[in-house]
This record gives structure tokens, sequence and C-alpha cells, in this order.
């Protein structure tokens, strides 16, 4: 800002310089004139140094800020809200949106210091100089500021629509590299291409029509600058002609007027990086605005009578439905688990099994019915102390980039590499380990995608032990182990001391008779429980299942 | 990639628009010519207003009619030039991404299987994004600076030949200055790109995956460690901001002593010399502005296009990879499939210190039911990619219909197999669009009856807005079996003379998948297919079943035979029905 004032005092000094140098043919005075300037300019390039400094402090200290407000946010959302927004946009604007608003925001701070001051205090001056002239001033600059602000509010909708245009571009893309064999083994080449150069010609005549109105504020602001400095001419002859006013301030208007232009024509270049930026500000602000669906707190316990006797997790009459769903997913589901039970899910594709094992760390919260841990209401802990209890490994066995010590740590930090080897070894993963170069040093790469998917399977689930859970959920987890090592797995998990009551979710009869009891689900209602024995006996839909996995129809002649 | 090579393929995908680059730099130049033009008739305008009725007011109002036109012509080319220059730079991007497009499809599978694929998208969509800003700036900025310099450089010398020296003797200080800090700032963005880069990594694993970050409450731990890189990202990235935001008040710093310079010169000069007046001096002051000014944008502009050059030769990089080749040597007979497949001798590794498949021959006759098993690792899914052609044996032959698929286009051999893979691959799109994947011109009835046989049509109905339910990202809600049973309905739709199914119903439950079979059953009655699964009861009921082991089929025949074999299958069977 004072660098805009010295700045200003430039035109002034100059037109004395015209004025009684050149008129009193005064050497001297004009060298004198000139040592003034140059002081001027040094005082200035000080000043701007500085506001260039916190400047940029404060657009990458904002940037900043605004990137961990927006992580942590994301961190706080619920996986309901995870499901409808869609990781990879979230990814896009946690990354390229938010630099996209710091560079606007930087940009804004370098202009919008100095240009409104330098704009104003051109006015001023100019005004000192002589105030009927100056009324074009008054007349140009709110001209301006309209015109400037008619473009930035029609063009930051279309640079809007650009950048959605361009998502669907990334999609394209990464369709076209994820579904590498699928789109070659239906011979789609051509038709993909055909689509993807449908959105690419969009992008292009969103880009040309934003592009064309963006590109008209600079002629537009010369237009109206040099109609100004016309008009200053003209009336400014007038009133040199009336002798109010002398040569040397009329061209100190005149350069008044040129600084205007200068500033002007700077703002109109950055324009489109400022309404990409707006455009991109109010992607991030989308997000931040989101309110988490899911209450980490624990509410109070309405004190419901408390008739589950000693039963770890118990649910009552549960019902779910997925946000927006049609019907619901679970229909009034009732068990319970005691200490030291082991408890499998067993039904057809889409029956529920993992929702019923996802409600109860409280991934998602139920739609209706209870949800019983320890006796208490599940919705009265704090959300970090209930999944504290519990140890899950998802279908999709997913470790992380870093040292295998480190992605079991994920499960608890506090664990020693004692009891990561015992973790180790209970998930029958102890001996690849030790094999691996660096044995818990082996850096796993991103998507573990240098181990097998059994390698990786295990690990999550030594990752799960490592917290030594009261509640343990396998959600399908030894699907791709072959069956002498799930076999395996499952002596040594039944081994556990202390027994965590354990969920086991699969489609095989064969890993789940060893259950203390099994869940039958058909289409979200729970139609059966018991021993395997009970059940072949008692659930026709069990039996099938049984059926349909043994060697012959009625399990004939096997041993 | 080398500076030069990037520079030659750009320049080639430029000439496209030669025409339109001509215009745009003439129209650049007569912009300038005209904004060059302004400042001498202010100049003598100036002249014009000498003092108290001192002013010919009739020569005055001529100037300024003349003034208005060249302004008006002014800013018409501006906008014409900026025009011409969105066109040839989103032109230019477009076909570059078509491009990228078709490459990425014409590559072979191994190139996508073994690089990151968020590189690639970065390339096509980030890389492509920071090129054309480059372009765009380059163009509108790049012509009129130097233009507009040239220009200032003939006026001045024309006015006044020694303070021109002045000014030109005063320039190579602007640009030593903003060399140094561009050095110093550059360095400073290196810095930042590789601690943002690492930032990025870090917000895109955890992000993926924040279910598993917050079902093991490691929100706190993961906050810290982002913390900690947004820290040092901030500190970098503070450094190169101001760095780089130094080149302005520094350069300006240095135009203002060229403009005292002249200023102070010039004032001396109309005093010695009485045809240099006020109004020349005013016109040369507005010179030495517009002189200056360039070089600070194109000192900036020169960055930009490095930075934009650098994105350009990933592009390129990728753009030049080799392509699939297509050695179809026999004019495509288009015979019917009849369902004979033969592997030959063949040899085959991924990498070639590994040998993965070795010396394999095996016949299949028409309407064959093939099952292939064995441990993971053994070579099953490789077969699968050999028989598709999505990877090239090293040696041996495979034979469709006696015919070496290796003389046919890749489609036509693909167009004789329909294919599901464990991995289920659904696109962003509805539930009809993907059932109709394969065959987008499928009536409703068409696609309802493969979603009826797919055994999906139940969970279908069920969604909320039906077939016309849109599927998120990775599937969204979707279960795993779900998704595959979506995939399962997709072929089905085509009915293909030949069909391979690679773990295709892994995920799906065991009284689901027997019917499923039945469907396939029904629909391949006569047609040869290949199954690979581990899970044995999936593949009792075939013709023949491989046993693969280490790259070789160790044992073969009918589930029964086999059993009686007792070896290897019989252990493999024991182990899951024991």
């Amino acid at each position: 800002m004072l660098e805009a004032v010295f700045e200003l005092f430039v035109p002034l000094v100059v037109a004395s310089i015209i004025d009684r140098g050149i008129a009193d043919q005064d050497v001297s005075f004009i060298l004198s004139r000139g040592g003034i300037l140059f002081l001027l300019a040094l005082a200035g390039m000080g000043w701007a140094i500085t506001a260039q400094y916190f400047a940029a402090k404060a657009a990458t200290g904002f940037a900043s800020r605004l990137r961990q407000a927006l992580f942590s946010h994301v961190q706080s959302l619920s996986f309901a809200d995870l499901d409808r927004i869609g990781t990879s946009t979230l990814i896009t604007r946690a990354t390229s949106d938010i630099l996209k608003t710091q560079n606007a925001v930087n940009l804004f701070l370098r202009l919008f210091l100095r240009s409104p001051f330098i704009v104003g205090g051109a006015v001023i001056m100019a005004f000192l100089v002589d105030p009927k002239t100056a009324v074009v001033f008054v007349v140009v600059i709110p001209l301006l500021f309209v015109v400037v602000f008619l473009f930035m509010r029609l063009t930051a909708p279309l640079y809007q629509k650009v950048q959605e245009k361009l998502d669907d571009l990334t999609l394209a893309t990464k369709e076209a590299l994820g579904g590498g064999r699928v789109i070659r083994a239906f011979r789609r080449e051509e038709t993909e291409e055909e689509a993807f150069a449908k959105k690419n010609e969009e992008h292009y005549r969103l880009q040309l029509l934003a592009g064309r109105i963006s590109s008209l504020t600079n002629p537009v602001t010369l237009v109206i600058v040099n109609a100004g400095t016309m008009a200053i001419l003209w009336i400014g002859g007038w009133q040199v002609n009336d002798g109010v006013m002398t040569q040397g301030q009329v061209v100190a208007l005149v350069n008044y007027m040129a600084q205007i232009l200068v500033e002007l024509v700077k703002l109109a270049n950055l324009i489109v990086t400022l309404a990409k930026g707006m455009a991109s500000a109010n992607r991030v602000a989308d997000v931040l605005a989101i309110v988490p669906s899911q209450e980490k707190e624990g509410i109070s316990d309405t004190g419901v009578a408390q008739e589950t006797g000693d039963a770890k997790v118990a649910f009552s009459h549960v019902s779910f439905r997925y946000p927006d769903a049609a019907e619901d997913t679970l229909t009034d589901i009732d068990f319970c688990a005691n200490a030291g039970e082991t408890i499998g899910i067993i039904g057809g594709t889409g029956a529920g099994k993992s929702t019923v094992a996802q409600l109860i760390p409280r991934f998602y919260d139920a739609t209706g019915g209870r949800i019983l841990v320890d006796g208490k209401n599940a919705l009265s802990f704090p959300l970090a102390a209930l999944r504290r209890k519990v140890g899950v490994v998802p279908q999709h066995a997913v470790l992380f980039q870093g040292t295998i010590r480190e992605n079991l740590l994920f499960g608890n930090e506090e664990a020693t590499d004692e009891e990561l080897w015992e973790a180790l070894s209970i998930a029958q993963a102890a001996e690849f380990v030790r094999q691996k170069e660096g044995g818990l040093d082996f850096a796993v790469a991103e998507g573990g995608a240098n181990l097998s998917g059994g390698q990786r399977q295990r690990l999550t689930i030594a990752r799960a032990l490592a917290r030594k859970p009261e509640i343990l959920i396998l959600d399908d987890a030894m699907s791709a182990l072959d069956f002498a090592t799930e076999a395996a797995l499952r002596k040594s998990l039944a081994a556990l001391t202390p027994q965590p009551v354990t969920f086991l979710v699969s489609q095989r009869i064969s890993s789940l008779t060893g259950a203390d009891r099994i869940l039958v689900l058909d289409d979200g209602a729970l139609i059966a429980q018991g021993s395997h024995e009970a059940l072949l006996a008692s659930c026709s839909l069990y039996r099938e299942i049984c059926e349909s996995q043994m060697e012959e129809p009625k399990g004939g002649d096997l041993p | 990639m080398r500076r030069k090579e990037t520079l030659r393929a750009l320049l080639h995908d430029l000439s496209g628009y030669l025409p339109l680059v001509l215009l745009s730099l003439g129209l650049a130049a007569l912009s300038v010519a005209s904004l060059l033009y302004l400042p001498i008739l202010t100049g003598n305008a100036v002249d014009l207003i000498i003092g108290r009725d001192h002013v010919d007011f009739d020569e005055l109002f001529a100037i300024l009619r003349r003034m208005g036109v060249t302004i008006i012509a002014a800013a018409l080319f501006q906008w014409l030039q900026n025009v011409c220059n969105n066109r040839i730079t989103y032109g230019v991007v477009r076909s570059m991404r078509a491009n990228v497009y078709r490459k990425l499809m014409s590559l072979p599978l191994s190139y996508a299987d073994t690089h990151a694929h968020g590189d690639l998208v970065s390339r096509q969509i980030s890389d492509i994004d920071q090129l054309a800003d480059g372009l765009l700036m380059g163009f509108t900025q790049l012509f009129s600076g130097a233009l507009t310099i040239a220009g200032t450089l003939f006026f001045m010398f024309r006015e006044y030949a020694w303070i021109a020296l002045v000014v030109v003797i005063l320039t190579p200080l602007s640009m030593v200055t903003a060399r140094f800090i561009s050095r110093y700032s550059y360095r400073m963005f290196t810095l930042q790109s590789e601690a943002r880069g690492a930032q990025t990594a870090l917000i895109h694993e955890m992000i993926t995956h924040q279910k598993v970050v917050q079902a093991f409450g490691q929100e706190e731990k993961v906050q810290a460690r982002f913390d900690g890189m947004n820290e040092k990202v901030e500190q970098y990235s503070l450094k190169a901001v101001f760095a780089s935001s130094l080149t302005n008040p520094t350069t300006r710093f240095v135009n203002y002593l060229v403009y005292a310079a002249v200023a102070v010169a010039g004032a001396i000069l109309v005093i010695k010399n009485p045809t240099f007046t006020a109004g020349s001096l005013t016109a040369f002051l507005a010179y030495a502005n517009q002189y200056t000014k360039p070089f600070n944008e194109i000192s900036g502009v020169l960055t930009e296009l490095q930075n934009a050059f650098a994105c350009a030769a990933r592009v390129y990089e990728l753009l030049g990879e080799q392509n699939e080749t297509e050695n179809a040597l026999s004019p495509s007979e288009r015979t019917p499939f009849d369902g004979r497949v033969a592997f030959e001798n063949v040899s085959f590794s991924y990498v070639p210190e590994q040998k993965l498949i070795e010396d394999l021959n095996l016949p299949v006759t028409p309407g064959q039911r093939v099952a292939i098993v064995g441990p993971t690792g053994s070579g099953k899914t490789t077969l699968i990619n050999l028989l598709m052609r999505f990877y090239e044996v090293d040696h041996g032959d495979i034979k469709v219909s006696g015919r070496s698929i290796y003389v046919m286009p890749r489609k036509e051999v693909r167009s004789g197999f329909g294919m599901v893979l464990q991995e289920t691959w659904l696109r962003h799109g509805t539930i009809r669009d993907n059932i109709a994947f394969g065959k987008p011109d499928a009536t409703e009835e068409e696609i309802i009856h493969a979603a009826k046989e797919a055994h999906a049509h139940s969970f279908i109905r069920r969604l909320p807005q039906g077939y016309d339910t849109v599927i998120g990202e990775d599937g969204g809600t979707l279960s795993e079996g779900q998704k595959q049973l979506l995939c399962i309905a997709r072929v089905m739709l085509i009915l293909p003379p030949m069909l391979i199914l690679d773990e295709a119903t892994s995920s799906i439950d065991t009284r689901t998948e027997l019917a499923v079979q039945d469907a396939f059953l029904k629909m391949m009655e006569g047609h040869t297919s290949f199954i690979v699964a581990h899970r044995l009861s999936t593949i009792r009921s075939a013709d023949i079943i491989l046993v693969m082991r280490d790259g070789h089929i160790v044992e073969q025949g009918s589930h029964a035979e086999l059993l009686a074999k007792r070896g290897f299958y019989a252990a493999l069977y024991e182990s899951q029905f024991g």
C-alpha cells in the first residue's frame, strides 16, 4: 500500500520537472528531482517486498490451514457420507482444487493490496491537480470496476463447468486404464474413443466460450481507459486555455490514467486464474459444508432394561437401510453373542452378511432397533472407544505404503515386536514375513502390490489381531487362502486367550462348521440360527447351501 | 525425452494451425502498432495544449478523433488475437488428449499393468492442462511482448537515439536481477513440488482407504502425519512464492530507474535542444514504460513455458511408447468359430528371468468345457491372457478354429470369446449401461433377460431406480458378489461363441453360483468354454480338468478320473472337502 503511495508521487515529480525544470531551464533542479525519483523507487521497492512477503505468508498459510481443515473434515465423515461423495472427487478437492484456490488467493492479495490503492490514490492525486478534469476519473473508474466484476461473474460459472468437464475426462481416462481388459475383450475401443472424443469436444467448446468472454475484458478496459485519456486531453485543453491548468499537469493526469490502465490490464490478465480459483474454492467449501452424519461422542444411554445377560454383542430388532436405498437391507435382526463365542454368518449374495458385520463397530448406524455392546447401547459409546474394542478384517485386503511393521502398528501403536510376531504367527503369516527381505521392515508397495492376495489377507488379519480385540470381525477375509492354510488359521484363532467374540462371514460351509452358532441370512432377514448340526436338521435353506458345496447332492459317500 | 525432441513434437502439433498462428501474429503486430501509435498522438495532443489561450481546439479534436479510431482498432485486434490463441491452444490440447486416449487404447496391456494409473491420468489431465496454460500465455504475451519491445525501441530511436541508448543500456540490469531471482525460486519450487508430491500421495492413500483408517481409529495419528507434511509444504511454498514474487518489485525498481533516467535526460534535452518538446518527452516516458513492462512479463512467461515444456515432455513420452503391433497376415476370412482351440508348444514369461509357462500343449475339441485349477501363481490366468491376446506368447502358437490367432486381427480373436474376470470392472454409469456394455443397441427385454439369467434381476429391481440406478466409482454400496453378477449379465447378453470364466463366481454364494452355472450351461450348450477356479465345487462337472502347477499341466482328466488317480488333484480336493 505504501508502495502505491510512492508510485503515485512519480507523475507529480515528473510534472514538476516539465513545468519548473524545463520552463526555468534549471538543470540542477531537474537532477535533484531525478534523485527524488530514484529514492521514491527505492522506497517503493522496499515496501513492495515487505508487502509481498506478507501476501505470500497469508496465501500459503491460508492454503495450509484449508488443507488441514479439509483433511480432518474428511476424517470426520461417516462411511455413508464417504459412499455418497466418492473418494476420488475428495482427493481432487484436497489437492488440485486447494492449489488453485491458493494461487487465486495469492494473486488476489498481491493485486488487491496494490491495485485499489493505486487506483484510489490516482483519483485523489488527480483531484489535487484539477478537480474539474478529475471528474473524468470518477466516471471511468466505477465503470471499469463494473466491467471487471461483470466479467468475473460471467466467467466463474463457466470455469466451474469447464472444471466439471475435466472431471469427466479424468474419469474416462481412469476407466480406460482400469477397464483395459474388459474394453478390449468386448471390442469397445472405438466406441469408447468416440465417447471420449465427445466429452473432449464439449470441454473444448466450453473452454472456447469461456476464453472468448474472458479475453474481452482486456480490450474493453483498454477502450474505456483511453476514452478517459481523450476526455482528459479535451477538458484539460479547455482548462489550460482558461489558464486554470498547466501543460505539465495535463501530462500528470494522463500518466495517472495510464497507471490505472496498467493495473487493470494486470487484473484482466489474471481474471481467468481468479475465476478458476473461485470455482475451486466453491468445490472445497462444498465439502467443508457437509455435516458429518454420525455423532462421534456417545449419547447418554436411555437406560432401557438390560435383559441381555452377559451378552457381549446383541442385536435387538435391528433394521438398516442404506441412504437413498428403496428398501431395507436388513430387517428385524435379533441375536446375541456371548463372551468367547464364535458366530458364523452365511447367506446368499446381497443377503446382508457384511452389513450385519459393519453395524457392530458402527461403520453405519442402524436405522431401526438397538445394538448392545457390553450390555450398553452402542450409540452411547464414543466412536473411538467402541472401535477400540473391535478388530476388523474387511473383505478387501487394504495395506498401506510403508513397512510391514508400520502396517501392523496401524492396529495397535503400542504393540511390541514380540506381540507383532505373535499376531503374525496366529494369522499364519510369520513364515512368509520371515522370508521377506528385512522381515518386519519389508517395504509394502502402494496397495500391497508386491504381495500376493493371500499374503495381503493374512497381514490384514494379523493387523486386526495386533489390537488384541474384544470383538473380532472377519468379513469373508479368508477367501484367498488355500484350504490347508485356512484350517490352520481357524485352529489358531480358536486357541486365542482371552477368546474374543468372533464374527465369521463366509460363503464356505466348511469355514463355519466349528462356529458356536451360525446366523443364516436370506434377503436381509435372519431366518435361522443355531449350530451346524441343528441347522442341518431344521433349516432347509442351510441344507441347500450345504448341498451346493458337497460333492454329491446328498452328501452321500463322503467320509 | 530431450528438450529438442519435445519442441519438435510440439511444433509438429502446432503446424496444423499454421494459418491461425500467422493470423495471430499479424493481429498481434497490428494491435501492438496501434497501441504504440497512441503515445505519439497523446504527445501531439499535449503539444497543442501549451498554455492560456494557446490551445488549438480544431487540431486537438482531429487528433482525439484519430485516437478514438486507433483505440477501437487496437481493442478489436487484441480480442481477435486472443480468440485465435484460444482456438490454437485448446485445439492442440483437444487433439493431444484424443491422441493420449487412443494411445491408451492401443498400448499393449502390459503397459497399463506395469505403470501407475494415477501417474498416467495426471499426464492426460493436469500435465496437458498446464501445457495449455503455458501455451496460451506464451502466445498472448510472448508475441506481443517481443513486438512491443521492438516497436518501442524503433520509435524511441526514431525520436531521439541518445535517450534510447540510455534505456537500452539499463535493460540488462533488469534481466540479470530477474534471472538471479528465478534461479533461486526455481530451486524452491522444486523442493515445494517434492514435498507436495509426498503429501498428495498421503492424501491419496488415506482418503481412498478412509474406511480402514476409521475402522482402526487412526484418524488422529494420520492427521498428525498429515500436519507434519503440511507444515513442510507450507514452509517451502512460502519460500517459493515469496522468491518468485520478488521478481516483480525488483524489476519494477529497475524500470523506475529507467523511467527516472529518461525523465532527467529528456528534460535536460528539452532545455538544450529546442526541437525536443515536452510533448516528445511525454511520448518518450510512455515508451519507456511500455518498453520495460514486457520484460517482466516475458520473464514470467519463460518460467511458465519451462513448466509447460516439462509437462509436454511427459505427455510426448507416453505418446512415443510402442503401440501393440498388429501382424494380421492372412486377410480376415471371418470363418465362424467352430469351437476348436489349441495351445501348441507355448512358452511364456512376464519377466525373462522367471519362466512361467513352458512348452504347453493343449488341444480342446468343440463344445468341451475346460476347467483349469491349481495353486496361486501356477499360470491359470496367464493362459487366459494369452488366449485373448492380452499378452503374446514367447514361443509356440495358439490356434482357434484351426487358424493361428497371430494371423488374425486381435479384434477377430476377441470376438470369439466372452469373458468374466474375478476382478470386477464396472463403469460409472447406470446398471443398464453396464449390462449393455458389449451390445449398446440391446433392447430392454434382452437386458432384463440377461439380468434374470445372471440372477441379478431381483437385486437390481430392489435398487432405488432399478436399472437406471447409477453405480458409483467403485461400485458404491454393491457387494463384491453383486458386482460379479452384473459382469456375468454383461456377458450373457452378447452370447459369445466361446466363454472364459476366470474366477468369475468367487464372491457369489454357492447356491446362486450353481444356478448361474446352469444358465451358463444352457447358454453354452455345444460351445467351448474355459473356467478358472480355486473352488473345486465350481468345476466338478467340467468335461476336462487341467491341473496346473508351476506353469505345467501336471494332471488332466475328468473329475472322477482325477480322483481315482489319487494325485495332486485328489489332494487338493481332500483339503477342501475332507
